[in-house]
């Protein structure tokens, strides 16, 4: 009694996202949000007040940070160019773009540090020195969170675990990459280019 | 009736295949949707009874005027812990046990997405629970009301660590919340059974994956609000400190941006059950499925542009102001579609007089008129006079109760007998009904006067001559009854897992896909993948088996199950179905240390904790699906 | 109690006492109007399809009806309704010239209230001229209050670091409950003030004595300077200038005791000086330890701050 209705499976390639690529695409939102929530609050917080930065304190110097910018959104290049390696089978070339990726991101947050050194004003005393740390520590946070990843993948990569059939996880790790990158354009112009373009 | 047409099979060999460990280890180690939700239920319970606990001893404070059963600090634990518990720790999670249990059933498929994840979640969900509820043993229990504003509950006014519990918990339970909404999300664009095409998706799915949307949206605000409020506390920053530039006013936004979608989070999948349950009971299709499914998207949409309205006696400028007073009567329309839809329905079917159907009339009767409330408070100047007053709280209560609560109920009698596989008592359910229903209205209508009379909310205590007496006496009595009601109806509860009738699979002639299935249903689910052709599988003819790859008895014993893609539900891939493991529970008690060494400030303590979830995160991760297979 | 006699009657939103409190009742009522039909209806169509058997064809298509019920009457509500709060919200909004200014400070758990162009400060207590616009601008030093007189109109809360306008008008003469109506603390219950409508005249004496210093050479004024009261309240003309509590220049003029927690008379007064904690446990008052002697000195000089 049993009737059976064929489905038809598509062969071969997977045609929509993977799931976990889809897990990954939701939780970026959801970071996106996070973002954007603080992101919101330093411009409610700054409406309410001139001059800003409050007196005393400096606009962000662009010169340093603009140079790591580059870095850190070129970093994708490299990680784009492993995820692309992968897909066709080139487990070396995944490693290298991984490795490049990786040491890009790195410089950043040591340039991240050496800036949170050298900066004069601090945390508590004023809502400025708050929301700049919170934002800019938040996203360096998810920055070592990709390191991490990226390591991981890396360590996947030396075990034989990825082929060109089976590359998922570079895939996931790659896009959070690109996100954590993507990110940083919203808190570069939001925390250092703003103070310069608006009044 | 629908008679499925899949093929017999051996439960029993199908079965061992995905039995859990027995005892504590399966407890701790399983992965199963149904289990999961189940015991989301279960908890999400625990917590109902506690924070309605909560509310009767309150009420008995309020009963009489100068009362001293509670003081002032005591008082204000216990309304912060009942508004807290009721929303955080009961309504979203209870909802999303409904979810986890009848998302994969209703789709057709064996698990959801991400079965670690969910089991994930629960213990996220259970463990900041705990946490929260430890301050109450400590008589440390938060004291700024359910939304804690600032500067209240800053460093400088609340010292001790009662806040921190509210700050951090909240934080960590948004962990659960979120990765639960990922999870129903994906479960639903990845994991419907061939022919399961989104216009034959069932309401309650659809509202589901609505509230999924919204909570991704609208919890990180929450967490921001929290995250900046336990900087202040703990760190020392200037974020909502005016003194030093920050704004107490951000605090109220980031919350209520968050705060009014959640209302709707617990709404719309109400919407979902309410609008599965009444077809089922008057015996008629839903009428316009298509404006009610718009009606809880346009709900989901709109939801994001009203939270100024918590906020009218603020003083912002009222220009801006009336834009959300405006935006917010509107809402009241798809509101009033869902209603008609409902009615319409009701209109062409003939009712059948059964608990669950009693509880819709407890929705409709008790919602509609606290949603006339919430449009009256909406209009802004007359906000002005009755906000953070006794109205508003009849006004919540009866869309919370209303809205919410009943349609969970409802739920309850029509799907508990699925879960357990036996019946509810219909006497005990109906006796219950109509004493939750008579008390509510006695306890919480009078609440309207109150607030016109001039009793502002969160008062310990009133003096005696203001009128206030004796319906604060009325308003005790039905929060009584109420309880009382839902008593009888915990008893039934108990009464029928002794001694109800046994259910077989279908006992109310539902229309969609879980009542295809033993009550309760195997652990696999479906030892066959059907193939769905209509949006009442049940209803319309056959149900046969969809002969995919991934979906067939040979699949089921190697636990796996298809992935589909698209609109049009094609087999994409096979998931493997993770076997039974510690490392969800491990990870969310690593991240709970994080939180207790947050709340302790002891760095020792948030390392063991980062050491301890990495390290089960790693174990995690390493195997992934592809390594599995 | 005297204090439950003096207000025995509920600060009612419906029983309105001005001009903005008036709108907002009639407001509620032309809702309540509304609602009552809406209710009726939506329950009566309710019922009927609960009772109706079976598939009896209706003169309406279902999505006449649900485009009736649930779009085109909603949507005309939501019209009117707009045009309520946005014509509502004018009206009290709107400024009036030649307003008596005065401005309150959110304390935990008492209001301070002054006067600028009189010069007069006092607390607890505001009194207004009958049938004159009064604008009130709001703040707080510490955590959020709210500033609601609901005989006379609705509230606004007072935000540390924000000020806020609310503007009020009493028609009668009488004396009106103000409530705190922000959760903001332990004794949020017990902040409660009064608004007394004086005619024009009596106000302008009132006004004219709040603004004065406290009389001189009473006896006792050297002892209360010297206790620990002078560290948090001030009477004017004396040492005494703390700013931590109410301003006690002219207490003894006031009808009650900590923010409408107990009537001003010698006994309460007694009982509020040694054990302010017992009669509102938690506000910020400590309990004071004073002999027998020194507290008989103590009231008879606060009673005598006329
Ligand atoms: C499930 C929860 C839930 C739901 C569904 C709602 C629904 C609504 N709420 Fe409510 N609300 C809360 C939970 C909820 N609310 C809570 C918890 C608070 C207090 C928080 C706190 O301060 O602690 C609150 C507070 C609150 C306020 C702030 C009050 C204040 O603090 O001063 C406002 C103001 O606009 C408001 C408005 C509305 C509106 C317009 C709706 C609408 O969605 C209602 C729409 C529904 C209908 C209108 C009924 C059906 C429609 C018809 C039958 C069609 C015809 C009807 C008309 C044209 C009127 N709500
Ligand atoms: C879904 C949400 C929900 C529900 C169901 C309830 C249910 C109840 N609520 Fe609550 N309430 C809120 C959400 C909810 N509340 C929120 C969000 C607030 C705002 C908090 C704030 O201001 O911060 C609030 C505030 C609030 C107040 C205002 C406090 C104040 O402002 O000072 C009051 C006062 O009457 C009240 C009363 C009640 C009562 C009597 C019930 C009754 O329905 C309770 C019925 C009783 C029970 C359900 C218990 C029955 C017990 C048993 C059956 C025994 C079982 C025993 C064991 C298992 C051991 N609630
Ligand atoms: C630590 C500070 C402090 C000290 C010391 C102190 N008070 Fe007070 N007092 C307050 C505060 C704060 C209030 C307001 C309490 C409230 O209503 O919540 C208050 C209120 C009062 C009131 C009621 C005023 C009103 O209008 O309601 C009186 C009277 C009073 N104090 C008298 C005294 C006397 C007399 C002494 C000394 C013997 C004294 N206080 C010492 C802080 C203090
Ligand atoms: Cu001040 Cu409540
Ligand atoms: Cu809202």
């Amino acid at each position: 009694m049993s009737a059976a209705v064929a489905v038809p499976m598509a062969t071969g390639r997977v045609r929509g996202l993977r799931r976990g690529t889809w897990g990954m695409w939701m939780l970026i939102l959801t970071e996106l949000m996070i973002f954007g929530a603080l992101v919101g609050s330093y411009f409610y917080v700054r409406a309410g007040q001139h001059p800003w930065p409050p007196a005393g304190i400096e606009k962000p110097p662009l010169g340093k940070i603009s140079i790591a910018t580059v870095v850190l959104l070129g970093s994708s290049v490299p990680m784009a160019w492993a995820e692309w390696a992968i897909r066709r089978g080139h487990v070396g070339r995944l490693k290298l773009g991984l490795a490049v990726a990786w040491i890009m991101g790195a410089a950043f947050l040591a340039n991240q540090a050496v800036e949170y050194h050298d900066l004069h004003f601090g945390i508590r005393p004023t809502v400025y020195g708050s929301l700049f740390y919170t934002i800019t520590g938040l996203h360096g946070a998810h920055l070592l969170v990709g390191l991490v990843m990226n390591a991981v993948v890396q360590a996947k990569a030396w075990l034989g675990k990825f082929d060109g059939q089976r590359h998922h996880t570079v895939e996931i790790a790659s896009l959070y990459w690109h996100f954590v990158d993507a990110v940083w354009i919203l808190v570069f112009s939001s925390l250092y280019l703003s103070p310069w373009l608006l009044r | 009736m629908t008679t499925t047409a899949l093929p017999v099979v051996d439960e029993d060999v199908v079965e061992t295949a995905w039995r859990d460990a027995p005892g504590l280890i399966g407890f701790l180690t399983s992965v199963d949707h149904k289990r999961i939700g189940v015991r989301y239920i279960y908890t999400a319970f625990i917590f109902f009874f506690v924070a309605g606990l909560q509310a009767l001893v309150m009420r008995v404070q309020l009963a009489e005027p100068d009362l001293h059963v509670l003081g002032p600090s005591a008082y204000n634990q216990l309304f912060t812990m009942h508004g807290t518990t009721m929303i955080f720790l009961f309504n979203t999670p209870v909802l999303a046990g409904f979810g986890n249990y009848l998302l994969p059933l209703q789709l057709g498929t064996r698990d959801m997405a991400f079965p670690r994840l969910n089991a994930f979640s629960y213990w996220v969900f259970l463990l900041s629970g705990l946490f929260m509820f430890t301050s109450q043993f400590m008589g440390k229990a938060p004291d700024g009301g359910w939304f804690s504003y600032v500067p209240l509950t800053g460093k400088t006014y609340s010292p001790a660590l009662n806040i921190d519990f509210w700050g951090l918990g909240v934080i960590f339970l948004g962990i659960s919340t979120t990765v639960g909404a990922v999870n129903f999300i994906v479960t639903v664009f990845k994991m419907r059974a061939p022919g399961m095409t989104l216009n034959r998706m069932p309401v309650f799915v659809w509202s589901i994956l609505v509230m999924g949307f919204m909570i991704l949206f609208a919890v990180p605000a929450l967490t921001v609000a929290c995250g900046l409020l336990e900087m202040d506390r703990k760190v020392g920053t200037a974020f909502y400190d005016p003194l030093r530039k920050g704004s107490p006013l951000l605090f109220q936004h980031l919350f209520w941006f968050w705060g009014h979608p959640e209302v709707y989070i617990l709404l719309v999948p109400a919407i979902g059950m309410i609008a599965t349950i009444v077809p089922v009971f008057a015996k008629a299709r839903l009428k316009a499925y298509v404006w009610v499914v718009t009606a809880v998207v346009g709900i989901g949409f709109v939801s994001f542009g009203l939270w100024v309205h918590h906020m009218f006696a603020t003083g912002l400028p009222s220009q801006a102001m009336g834009f959300f007073s405006g935006a917010s009567l509107t809402i009241s329309i798809p509101s009033g579609i869902v209603i008609f839809a409902l009615i319409a329905t009701l209109w062409r079917g003939t009712v059948r007089w059964s608990t669950p159907l009693l509880y819709t009339i407890g929705f409709v009767s008790i919602f509609v008129l606290g949603g006339i409330t919430g449009v009256m408070v909406a209009v802004m100047p007359f906000d002005w006079q009755v906000h953070d007053t006794y109205f508003v709280v009849a006004h919540f209560h009866y869309v919370l109760v209303g809205g919410v609560l009943f349609p969970i109920f409802a739920a309850l009698y029509y799907w508990l007998p699925k879960m357990t596989g036996r019946m509810l008592s219909e006497r005990l359910g109906k006796w219950s009904f109509w004493i939750m229903f008579a008390g509510f209205n006695l306890g919480f209508f009078p609440q309207h006067i109150l607030g016109l009379l001039g009793m502002p909310r969160r008062i310990y205590t009133y003096p005696a001559g203001l009128g206030w007496d004796w319906l604060n006496m009325l308003s005790t009595v039905g929060g009584f009854l109420f309880g009382l009601g839902t008593a009888v109806s915990l008893y039934n509860f108990f009464w029928s897992r002794a001694r109800g009738a046994p259910a077989g699979p279908n006992p109310w002639d539902g229309d969609t896909l879980e009542w295809s299935l033993p009550s309760p249903p195997p652990h696999e689910n479906f030892a066959v993948i059907p193939a769905v052709s209509s949006r009442h599988p049940m209803w319309d003819g056959v149900l046969p088996a969809a002969n995919v790859e991934g979906g067939g008895v040979d699949a089921a014993l190697e636990r796996q199950t298809p992935i589909t893609e698209g609109m049009d539900t094609v087999v994409e891939d096979i998931m493997q179905v993770p076997e039974e493991t510690y490392v969800p529970f491990l990870s969310a008690l690593g991240v709970g240390i994080v939180f207790v060494g947050f709340l302790v400030s002891q760095v020792t303590v948030i390392v063991v904790g980062v050491v301890l979830a990495a390290a089960a995160v790693g174990v995690w991760t390493w195997r992934t699906a592809e390594d599995i297979r | 109690m005297t204090l439950a006699l003096l207000l025995a009657k509920a600060p009612s939103a419906l029983d309105p006492k001005g001009p903005a409190a008036r709108d907002l009742a009639h407001v509620f009522w032309l809702m309540v109007g509304i609602a009552t039909v809406i209710y009726v209806v939506t329950m009566g169509l309710f019922v009927f399809g609960l009772f109706r058997k079976g598939e009896r064809p209706t003169r309406f298509t279902d999505h006449a009806f649900i485009v009736a019920g649930g779009l085109v009457v909603p949507s005309a509500v939501v019209l009117l309704l707009a045009v309520v709060t946005i014509h509502t919200t004018h009206r009290l909004t709107r400024s009036e010239p030649n307003a008596l200014q005065v401005e309150v400070t959110g304390y935990q758990y008492w209001w301070a209230v002054k006067y600028p162009a009189q010069r007069a400060v006092t607390a607890n207590e505001i009194h207004i001229p009958v049938g004159e616009p009064v604008d009130i601008t709001l703040t707080s030093v510490d955590v959020n209050h709210s500033f609601w007189v609901p005989e006379l109109a609705g509230k606004v809360d007072l935000i540390p670091g924000k000020t806020n306008l609310i503007h009020i008008r009493a028609d009668h003469p009488g004396t009106y409950r103000g409530l705190c109506a922000e959760f903001c603390g332990l004794q949020h219950a017990h902040m409660d003030f009064l608004v007394i409508a004086d005619p024009p005249g009596l106000f302008r004496t009132w006004v004219a004595d709040q603004a004065g210093d406290a009389p001189t050479d009473v006896a006792g004024e050297a002892l209360f300077s010297r206790l620990t009261c002078a560290g948090c309240h001030t009477v004017r003309g004396t040492p005494a200038d703390g700013t931590f509590g109410p301003d006690l220049t002219h207490l003894a003029s006031r009808t009650t005791l900590g923010a409408v927690t107990v009537p001003n008379d010698r006994e309460h007064l007694a009982e509020w000086v040694q054990h302010a904690q017992s009669l509102k446990r938690g506000s910020l008052m400590p309990d004071v330890d004073l002999s027998p002697d020194q507290l008989q000195a103590v009231l008879a000089y606060l009673e005598a701050l006329k």
